[in-house]
């Protein structure tokens, strides 16, 4: 499944309070309506997200349709922009059938990792020249997440809430295993030593008594011990599998035209990924993991203790206020190989972006709110209000002093570090990513070694890329 | 023609005209178009781009796609065979005169009426392979069970057993077969010295065999279009190791996920042209085996 999806489901928007703001932006705009008889031009704009996050939209939504009110007020020549926001689910795929049905909403929120499918799709508008007219500043915001944007020479999307993930540890695991708390591990190696010490199992004794034991225990059999818990595992929660060779110095591409998933980095990378599925046993973990609950969930599997250590991103904070209060957890970098300490700092770090569909009815207006959200004082409120930081390279004291997370600046400090990493932009990324889906699955099952499995996925998938080559050339040609 | 013909006839055709508009519009329309765009490039955001047989020629070498197929008839030969020895055998046991029979048919329609969506996810937790009610079920009797949907050697027979879930529907089309079976044959039957299995084979499946025949074909269709359990239940990768990839759930990802729209057709009329000879071939074979008694 799909992680980024399972990030998404949330509870409902306050439906309230977004009747309320709609109202009384109507009586505003009614009290206005005397002086400026220009109709309000009215855009729609496409969310993805419910819960805080979309509440924190929706403020700066009010605060574009009331300043725009009041410039309609002292100018009477001026239409009023009126952004109205409609969330939908799985945006991502019901946007591109608004698009091709040829009824786009104005203007989309969507993640930076579909950039670049939709932009071969031709379902996006270049927003490159209006950017140029507006005096757009790149130097402002940070070149990584500015590139997720940017595909085939073209500007096709702005970051405007960027994530960034890191290794969380559960501290009371760490001080019940004899380890620090204030000293998570900072090699894999460390990684791989602190695991063995946080996993506890429950032996059955020849006598028929149960004892908790740490460790792997490689000589008791699988009936007679059973997983209580794990210090880490790969899978869990597995949404970044397919980037596991980033954090050993590998990359899934090599420009636009190269696979690379069979690179010596990537295959180190997964047959570390495999060392834990012969540590624990696969039967064993795959009991163990079907214990856990959903997500976002108090049973989460770090939440409840299960997992000691996770690779995770900076929106966990809010599911641990959320599902776990009293949980005394910590972030740190992930960790590398010890023999590249260059790879220090290594994350996937992707972004919320937004996007002006091809044919959307009224781009200029849907730019102008752009334009508006880009500014530092609304990217500050809006990522604020999602519990993330800015895709900015400064960032006012305000900002820090009041966000809720403990570890925002390393989160922010992981988001600019050079060894930062997104998904591949290609448009095969799907087929890739299903692709690679699979390997992880024949990998940590222990079915095929990780080099025979990867070698396997790029003779396919670059046969994949070059099939998606020469469909594009055969439409330029068009 | 009397005018009475013609004002019969123009009512006729009038009241026909809501049902063939949508049979045109979301049926005959979208199986033409399909065939047009298998014959394209088609990413839905751009026009199709005419290419000929280039789809169904990247088919035959997509191991993909023979996987999927194999999968689906795995699937669907499993659910088929399942499915009618346990409808089958329900409504034999159920056409017997026990006390309470009504409650005994209605409970075992019951799950049949549960939407596809909320009996995977019911399934979903009975397959869980640490707190599942079939492994806590095992264990009482000392065995430990397979981590079914996450084990690549279990999951597709772990679907294919859910298939017993849906028995309901044809038990009751089995049932009304059975219902319709003369007494009198079975009172020659047993005149004539026969058993309850000479009698099961010998009177009773000859005499319901054209309702067997619909029931066998009707699911080798459902069975080629397995998607919903294993769309809910595995994921649309088709995990664990594809094992439980079904043909249309590659379909829906190629078609929707990698926007390859002309591929996804020609792989639609594949489906369509391999359901279409498995019916016929059933219907040939079923000139042997079932017997219409009028």
């Amino acid at each position: 499944m799909n992680g980024r999806q399972t990030r998404g489901r949330r509870p409902p928007a306050g439906a309230v309070a977004r009747v309320t703001a709609t109202l009384s932006l109507a009586v505003l705009v009614g009290c206005s309506g005397a002086e400026n008889k220009q109709a309000p031009r009215h855009i729609t704009y496409w969310e993805k997200w419910t819960g805080f996050e979309g509440e924190a939209m929706d403020a700066v939504i009010d605060d574009f349709n009331a300043g725009e009110v009041a410039r309609a007020k002292a100018d009477s020549s001026y239409a009023p922009i009126e952004v109205e926001k409609v969330t939908i689910s799985n945006v991502e795929q019901k946007l591109l059938i608004a698009i091709a049905g040829g009824n786009p909403p104005d203007l989309a929120g969507n993640y930076s990792f579909y950039v670049a499918a939709y932009a071969d799709g031709g379902a996006l508008m270049d927003l490159g020249p209006m950017l140029a007219k507006a005096g757009f500043d790149r130097s402002a915001y940070i070149e990584h997440y500015l590139k997720l944007g940017e595909y085939r020479n073209k500007t096709w999307a702005v970051p405007i809430v960027p994530a960034s993930i890191a290794l969380l540890t559960n501290k009371r695991l760490f001080r019940e295993a004899g380890l620090d708390p204030e000293h998570p591990p900072t090699t894999i190696e460390e990684l791989d030593a602190f695991a063995a010490k946080l996993t506890k199992w429950e032996v059955t004794l020849p006598n028929g008594e149960k004892s908790i034991q740490v460790g792997y225990l490689p000589g008791v059999p699988d009936q007679k011990k059973r997983l209580i818990q794990a210090g880490f595992l790969p899978g869990e929660p597995g949404w970044w599998s397919y980037g596991w060779g980033y954090f050993f110095g590998g990359n899934l591409v090599d420009g636009p035209d190269k696979i690379t998933a069979a690179d010596p980095a990537n295959v180190a990378a997964f047959d570390w990924v495999a060392s834990f599925s012969k540590n624990l046993g696969i039967g064993v973990t795959k009991r163990f993991r079907s214990g856990f609950g959903n997500f976002a969930s108090p049973q989460n599997a770090f939440l409840s203790g299960k997992v000691a250590m996770v690779l995770q991103g900076v929106w966990m904070h809010n599911f641990i206020e959320k599902y776990a209060p009293g949980l005394e957890w910590g972030a740190a970098p992930f960790p590398y190989p010890a023999a590249h300490p260059e790879l220090a700092l290594t994350t996937s770090a992707d972004a919320d972006v937004l996007i002006i569909p091809k044919d959307s009815p009224h781009p200029e207006e849907a730019f102008a709110f752009i334009e508006y959200v880009l500014q530092p004082k609304v990217l500050e409120k809006l990522c604020l209000g999602q519990q993330k930081f800015t895709p900015l390279k400064t960032v006012s004291e305000e900002f820090w002093r009041v966000h809720p997370n403990p570890y925002i600046r390393l989160f922010r400090e992981l988001g600019m570090s050079k060894n930062a990493f997104s998904i591949p932009q290609t448009g095969i990324w799907n087929e890739y990513n299903r692709e690679l889906g699979n390997a992880v699955d024949l990998i940590q099952n222990l079915t095929q070694p990780p080099a025979v499995v990867l070698k396997e996925v790029q003779t396919k998938m670059q046969a994949a890329l070059d099939r998606n080559r020469r469909i594009l050339a055969r439409r330029d040609a068009k | 023609m009397s005018s009475l013909d013609s004002v019969n006839r123009r009512n006729g055709l009038l009241f026909c005209l809501p049902w063939l508009i949508g049979l045109a519009i979301f049926l005959i329309y979208p199986l033409i178009a399909a065939l047009y765009y298998s014959l394209c490039d088609y990413s839905v955001l751009l026009p199709p781009v005419f290419i000929g047989l280039d789809n169904y020629a990247d088919l035959i070498s997509d191991p993909l796609f023979w996987k999927s197929l194999y999968n689906t008839a795995y699937y669907a030969a499993g659910s088929v065979v399942l499915g009618t020895v346990v409808s089958l055998t329900l409504a034999l046991l159920l056409n017997s005169k026990v006390k309470g029979l009504g409650i005994y048919r209605t409970l075992f329609f019951l799950p049949s009426l549960m939407p596809i969506v909320a009996g995977s996810i019911l399934w979903l937790w009975m397959y869980n392979g640490q707190s599942g009610i079939i492994n806590t079920g095992l264990r009482h009797l000392g065995i430990t069970g397979p981590a079914w949907l996450a084990d690549p050697s279990w999951a597709k027979s772990a679907i294919v057993l859910m298939a017993v879930w849906g028995a309901g529907n044809a038990m009751v089309v089995y049932l009304a077969g059975l219902q319709d079976v003369p007494t009198s044959l079975y009172e020659a039957a047993i005149i004539d010295g026969a058993g309850f299995f000479q009698r099961l084979f010998n009177v009773t499946i000859p005499m319901i065999s054209p309702v067997i025949y619909f029931n066998v074909v009707l699911s080798i269709i459902a069975g080629f279009q397995a998607f919903t359990q294993a769309f809910i239940m595995t994921g649309s990768t088709g995990a664990p190791e594809r094992s439980t990839l079904f043909y249309v759930l590659n379909l829906y990802n190629v078609g929707f996920q990698d926007l390859r729209m002309g591929y996804a057709s020609a792989m639609a009329w594949v489906l369509f042209i391999v359901i279409l000879v498995l019916t016929f071939a059933a219907t040939k074979l079923s000139k042997r085996w079932v017997t219409y008694d009028r």
